[in-house]
């Protein structure tokens, strides 16, 4: 593969670019749906191909072909190269690329059981016996349950003589209870509300022991029609630690993309309430807000050995003591910010132009606990698992729904609440943080559908998290 | 080998004693996307993918791949016969389509399969340079795909479609605002017609001021309204939604304001599409909300069997999980001016795009999102300024319910929505109310 690669990469640079690099890519995804102890969907896709950057003065192209053979690869070199001088009709500013370490390896996700030896009729019990469980349960409509395992290669060939294989191994899936009411339908998830995901193999599944949660998720979904609904007002908040990796991953995770910063996702995603020159002196957070960008994580999903541009896997400081320190960068974007590259970019297949994205964007644990601080809140609620998320173009405006709720008073979990929704801005939401778990509760919570990007991007990502507590937040918003 | 020739060698590999479909696809797509004015990413991409579904005793397994040499090709067919050989019988397979005649015409232009670079990039050259003193955003597509269908009921369907697509912003320090035009034609994309629209919004929104939230009464761009009809769409119209009781549609009903109209027609000349669904289902013209009446949901082949009724052909890739999904969506226009629409509003807000909308409520579709690219003032009929981007939580069920609609606009064209463009045809509406639950300061 590295030799279809080469010919792609040759055939740019022999077309007049100054930089060229080419990944193979073969990655097979297998997707298992049950729902209500029926089968409701296996598939197994495999998607193979070449995808070639050429880069030609301040100019970049990219060109895709699903077909591998000498001619077809050496043709997308070709085209990349054209597509990249087109560019030139609107061209921009100088461009060069960051130095990185050139290398020569292989790097394989750690794992201890390749999903791909698990029998299927395994796999497709666990989900029938999950969704029959919560279909017993009286008032469930309907109980879903779902798994996925991607197998990915790739190959990459630059000509600054990068030659990087990597074998990456994602695992993950989930279930939930529907109950549906009048004019409402309450839902409850496990392990989170998109199902966790993580780099390795049949293991990620086994260690969340789905059987032995499925009769509560059921419950609790029904038990939610019949809860009171969460009065608007302004409390304290506790977050559970999945709902806190979402809120990490869009008020934070997006905001440091350095791509969004400079303005290159201004019409589609959006771009960052952080502007660069405040670097080292923005206050992002409270001093026990301490985020990282950590590729390197065992077993988080946004775990590999090296990004799409071959720079390798690494930790990267972003909030430190509540300072906002640090982007997520590529070789180009670094360049222009007068940064080292942090090794963020990546493509979605073969067929994607890599792209600034995530890694395992995480909050380093805290000293207390989610039961301390249970019994520190006075007047507060507490609420688990996403429901729905919105926040606006700069990473400011934010609000999230959960799945369920508690009302925290005097130091005690009370009353269950639904529809329990929260709403703040980015930098007075976390500079409110004022208690955060310990290691003992730090989970590294996976998101496998971020999207970014034209044409659109999914990338998986990672977002460590205990639970936290935060103050003066606006709950309860309805329409 | 020719597409029909991969299909046909696809269903011969399956053999005997199984139902199966094949549907095979090949592509091109190009995208020249923009930035601090200046084309910062360009990509194209060719591609074949073959996608089986195959039925052994009603136990169903499906794949896709674009390796389609060979041994290869083999290798993915056995793989998909042998998982389905290992499944549980789905009680819901409801068998093939039979054959049966796909409507004529298509939705196909050469100029726009065959475009280069160069002509996208003059495009987005055009856009830019229709406010040079302004920074310009965007991306100009162009999509090419034919594809083919065949089963071993002995139905086959062939189409081939094309999309062309400019979307753009123009972004002064404090403000932006949006184009849009989306076509089957690379031609009718008009890049100086489209930055214009962007800059004059981006200009007029300077000196934005923050507005307390509330209820407003509002003129929606075509963009929102697309973004208010897809989720209609999805969440609604949805027939496996409806099935679990997780829709608000009641059939023959009157939901909505008498003054709405949606259908789904991929046979209407402006359509962009091939005229047949994911099961090989001709797609027909379905009426949704006929004068405010639900009159109809979509269906896939699923669906249909459920129901005891004939699918409306709204399969789409993954819909036997997620449900049919209605994508050649066409709300009835008026015959008002939209600057007459503004006219009659005495205080209200004009929003020209949604951004970031997620459901709160799937049975009530209440939706919380945000305003952007241009959100402005009215007063006395007349815009009077900008205001920064607001917060909204509202049931888009009930914000077109009966009397609430106060006026359609006579400009409906191909609007972009949340989940993309190509998919809505929608003209700017004036609402009464619209519940608007955070400003800019949250």
């Amino acid at each position: 593969m590295f030799d279809y690669a080469a010919a792609a990469v040759d055939a740019a640079l022999a077309a007049g670019a100054k930089y060229a690099d080419a990944r193979v890519v073969v990655a097979t995804v297998e997707t298992l749906n049950v729902r209500n102890g029926a089968v409701e969907g296996v598939d197994h896709t495999e998607t193979a191909g070449v995808g070639v950057r050429a880069l030609i003065g301040s100019s970049w192209g990219f060109h895709a072909t699903a077909e591998l053979s000498s001619r077809s690869t050496q043709r997308a070199g070709e085209q990349a190269a054209a597509i990249a001088r087109a560019s030139a009709i609107v061209p921009g500013p100088p461009l060069e690329l960051t130095d990185v370490p050139v290398s020569v390896t292989t790097y394989e996700t750690p794992h201890l059981e390749d999903p791909a030896t698990v029998p299927l009729g395994e796999k497709v019990d666990l989900l029938i016996g999950v969704t029959e469980t919560m279909s017993a349960v009286a008032g469930i409509t309907t109980a879903t349950g779902n798994l996925t395992f991607w197998d990915t290669n790739k190959w990459f060939v630059s000509s600054q003589d990068h030659r990087i294989h990597q074998h990456l191994i994602e695992s993950g899936g989930g279930f939930d209870a529907t109950a549906v009411g009048e004019s409402e339908t309450q839902r409850r998830s496990y392990p989170q509300s998109f199902g966790q995901f993580e780099t390795g193999g049949y293991e990620v599944i086994r260690r969340w022991d789905y059987p032995g949660h499925a009769q509560q998720v059921a419950e609790e979904a029904v038990a939610l029609l019949s809860a009171p609904q969460l009065e608007e007002g302004e409390k304290q908040l506790i977050l559970e630690s999945s709902q806190l990796a979402l809120q990490i991953h869009e008020s934070v995770g997006h905001a440091i993309e350095l791509d969004r910063i400079l303005g290159w996702e201004a019409a589609f995603a959006g771009t960052s309430h952080l502007e660069l020159p405040r670097l080292n002196e923005h206050r992002y957070g409270s001093e026990i807000m301490n985020i990282t960008a950590d590729a390197t994580l065992p077993g988080a999903l946004g775990t590999f050995g090296f990004d799409d541009e071959g720079t390798p896997a690494q930790r990267v400081d972003i909030v430190r003591d509540g300072l906002w320190v640090g982007v997520l960068s590529g070789r180009d974007s670094a360049a222009i910010a007068g940064l080292a590259p942090g090794g963020m970019v990546r493509g979605d297949g073969f067929n994607r132009l890599p792209m600034v994205r995530m890694t395992n964007v995480g909050l380093v644990p805290g000293d207390s606990s989610l039961d301390a601080i249970v019994a520190d809140t006075q007047d507060g609620v507490y609420m688990s698992t996403n429901r729905s998320w919105s926040i606006d173009d700069k990473r400011l405006n934010f609000q999230f729904g959960c799945e369920i709720g508690w009302e925290v008073k005097n130091g005690k979990l009370g009353r269950m609440v639904r529809n329990p929704t929260y709403t703040g801005i980015t930098p007075q939401f976390w500079g409110n943080m004022d208690l955060l778990a310990g290691g003992d509760e730090w989970v590294h919570w996976g998101t496998p559908n971020c999207g970014k990007g034209q044409p659109i991007q999914v990338a998986h990502t990672g977002h460590s998290a205990a639970p936290a507590r935060f103050s003066g937040v606006r709950i309860g918003v309805q329409a | 080998m020719t597409l029909e020739d991969i299909a046909t060698h696809v269903l011969d590999l399956v053999g005997d004693g199984a139902e199966a479909e094949v549907t095979a696809r090949q592509g091109t797509s190009s995208l020249t996307r923009f930035a601090n004015s200046f084309i910062h990413q360009n990509v194209g991409e060719e591609a074949t993918e073959v996608s089986l579904r195959v039925a052994l005793d009603g136990r169903v397994a499906s794949g896709a791949t674009t390796a389609i040499d060979a041994e290869p090709l083999e290798r993915f067919v056995t793989r998909t016969v042998e998982t389905a050989r290992t499944q549980p019988e789905d009680p819901d397979w409801p068998g093939l389509a039979p054959p049966q005649r796909i409507p004529d015409g298509e939705h196909y232009e050469d100029d726009t399969a065959a475009a280069r670079p160069d002509e996208r990039a003059a495009r987005v050259r055009s856009f830019v340079d229709a406010a040079p003193d302004l920074r310009a955003a965007g991306y100009c597509e162009t999509e090419a795909y034919q594809v083919t269908f065949v089963n071993t009921a002995g139905h086959t369907a062939s189409g081939r479609a094309t999309r062309a697509t400019l979307d753009g912003i123009h972004q002064t320090d404090s403000s932006a605002g949006s184009g849009h035009s989306a076509s089957s034609a690379l031609r009718a994309l008009d890049g100086t017609a489209v930055g214009g629209v962007a800059a004059e919004r981006a200009r007029r929104g300077l000196n934005a001021f923050d507005t307390k939230p509330g209820a407003y009464e509002v003129v929606l761009a075509p963009e929102c309204v697309a973004s208010i009809a897809i989720f209609l769409a999805f969440y609604g119209f949805n027939a496996k939604a409806h099935r679990e009781g997780a829709s608000f549609a009641n059939v023959g009903e009157a939901q909505f304001d008498e003054r709405l109209s949606i259908v789904d027609d991929v046979t209407d000349v402006r359509a962009i599409g091939v005229p047949f669904d994911q099961d090989g289902t001709p797609r027909r013209r379905v009426e949704l909300v006929s004068a405010g009446v639900t009159t109809s949901l979509a269906h896939d082949r699923r669906t249909a069997a459920g129901a005891g009724v004939e699918s409306t052909g709204h399969a789409i890739p993954g819909s036997e999980v997620h449900g049919p999904v209605p994508t050649s969506l066409f709300v009835a226009a008026g015959d008002t001016d939209v600057d007459d629409l503004i006219a009659a509003v005495e205080r209200g807000l004009y929003v020209s795009t949604f951004h970031y909308c997620r459901v709160l409520e799937p049975k009530t579709v209440v939706v919380t999102g945000l305003t952007r690219n241009g959100t402005f003032m009215i007063e006395n009929g007349r815009i009077t300024g900008a205001v920064t981007n607001l917060r909204f939580t509202e049931s888009f069920v009930d914000a077109l319910g009966s009397g609430r609609i106060a006026g359609l606009g006579n400009d409906a064209r191909y609007a972009d929505s949340e989940f993309g463009p190509g998919l809505v045809h929608a003209p700017t509406v004036r609402l009464r109310s619209w519940n608007f639950t955070g400003g800019a300061a949250g």
